[in-house]
């Protein structure tokens, strides 16, 4: 694979390259939670909503699965980020 | 990685305690090592953890535990060949009331006697080590400046790393269903992807070890908790720069070096259901501590909120012996919230006292036979 590919960045919250992620399939951390671990992968502010997907195609493609075959990983709230003055105003009891 | 059916040593739990376990028995010599988890390695609680490291305890062994753990997580990279995020910037204990004020300086004093140098500090001082803090109604607060936090993920991959190039091998999404014991000892253990037998069988199975070591027969008083945690957006550095920690004000607040701020408290009337949920209750409890505590993170969002297991006990202390009545049946676990802090001294502790070594930090006290005899060991500093 070129230094070209390599390079792209795949998570763009945490400045991930799928260089990296190729590195770390390698080593073993084959599905997205496990790679969410070791390099914050989907951990940022958009939550894996950029590069989930495409992490998914890669883990496929290493493992030889289908990507439905492949966990998504957990998806966790809030569905999307929100101001902690806001959430500390509270809702309607 | 193919299946053997026996081992010398099998370790059920994939967090900290079962990797660090692993790795020392590993450096020590022993041979044929293989670790099961029911899930990913770090997919328990210590994944799921607060991740603070401290030595500001309030009874001399979990001082002599938390300084020796500092002093570890001090060269862990250069030991397993990995970064685990270490960031020394101390704790901040926050005391709200004069009676919890005294008990911080009771355990400041047992703390300098052996050699940590904890200490209090002004409201002024407090806000020069956290500038932004608003905590004008708490009476007192004490400092310990290498006291802080590391990466529960890299910290544990590092261990298990380190544990490979030692020989260990690693069976993930394995879950033990049973332990094999014949005549007063352990014979191994069956598993979802096969039995393996074995002379020793560690329980570090986390929030399901009183379920583990019920297979064994060994009857141990623990049970697991709920609490919960909530994580900010990456902002900049120094919003929160050490471990805000209170009892009395139950919060501890932390920012990872990457910028995103982490917060949790304990919870009343804790679920013990071994559930992992969510709820609405405390994402607003704990942002209106945020919001109050730190008032310039009122426009930083929260992006995530999970929830771990603490593993209890009746005094808050972990078990580390062998069971009494299964030979070669370990137990590490019952940390009741430190686990991943004491997860690099402990395993290393255990490891010892499985070979026949004397553990270079006394652990005999930790047998579960205390909870029976009464003799608990009360640790008074836990959120």
């Amino acid at each position: 694979m070129s230094e070209k590919t390599n390079n792209i960045i795949i998570c763009r919250c945490e400045e991930i390259t799928l260089g990296e992620i190729r590195e770390w399939i390698a080593k073993g951390y084959e599905t997205f939670d496990e790679l969410k671990r070791v390099l914050r992968v989907g951990m940022g502010p958009c939550q894996g909503r950029g590069c989930r997907e495409m992490i998914l195609r890669e883990i496929a493609a290493k493992t030889g699965k289908t990507v439905a075959e492949v966990e998504p990983g957990t998806f966790r709230p809030p569905a999307k980020p929100v101001k902690l003055a806001v959430l500390a105003e509270g809702g309607d009891k | 990685m193919p299946w053997k059916r026996t081992a010398d040593v099998v370790v059920i739990g994939g967090g900290v305690q079962g990797c660090a376990t692993a790795y020392n028995l590993a450096k020590l010599g022993v041979k044929d090592i293989v670790v099961l988890e029911k899930g990913s390695i770090c997919s328990g609680s210590t994944g799921r953890c607060g991740a603070g490291i401290r030595a500001q305890w309030g009874t001399e062994m979990n001082c002599r535990f938390g300084l020796a753990c500092v002093e570890k997580f001090e060269q862990l990279h250069e030991e397993l060949g990995m970064d685990c995020g270490l960031n020394q910037s101390g704790y901040l204990m926050v005391a709200y009331q004069e009676s919890e004020f005294e008990q911080l300086k009771k355990s400041m004093k047992l703390q300098n006697s052996l050699g940590i140098n904890t200490r209090v500090v002004t409201y002024a001082e407090a806000r020069e080590i956290c500038p932004g803090l608003a905590a004008d109604d708490a009476v007192g607060f004490t400092f310990h400046d290498r006291d802080g936090h590391a990466d529960p993920f890299l910290t544990t991959f590092a261990f298990m790393e380190a544990a490979k190039r030692l020989g260990v091998t690693f069976h993930k999404f394995t879950e033990v269903t049973d332990v094999k014991t014949i005549a007063g000892k352990v014979a191994g253990v069956v598993t979802t992807k096969g039995d393996i037998d074995a002379p020793v069988v560690i329980d570090a199975a986390g929030g399901y070890s009183q379920i583990v070591a019920k297979m064994a027969g060994v009857d141990i008083p623990n049970f697991s908790e709920r609490h919960e945690i909530i994580i900010t957006e990456p902002v900049e550095p120094g919003v929160c720069p050490p471990m805000l920690m209170s009892f009395s004000g139950n919060y501890y607040i932390q920012q990872r070096p990457h910028g995103s701020i982490i917060g949790g408290c304990s919870p009343e009337g804790h679920p013990q259901d071994y559930e992992l949920g969510n709820s609405w209750d405390f994402l607003e409890m704990m942002s209106r501590t945020f919001v109050k505590l730190l008032p310039r993170t009122k426009g930083v969002r929260v992006v995530r909120q999970w929830s771990g297991l603490y593993n209890m006990t009746p005094d808050k202390q972990p078990i580390i012996c062998e069971a009494d009545n299964v030979k070669g049946f370990f137990l590490n676990c019952g940390y009741s919230g430190h686990g991943f802090m004491f997860g690099p001294i402990s395993g290393e502790l255990l490891a010892q006292k499985i070979i026949g070594k004397k553990p270079w930090i006394d652990i005999e006290m930790l047998h579960y036979s205390r909870f029976e005899r009464g003799e608990l060991l009360i640790e008074p500093a836990v959120v």
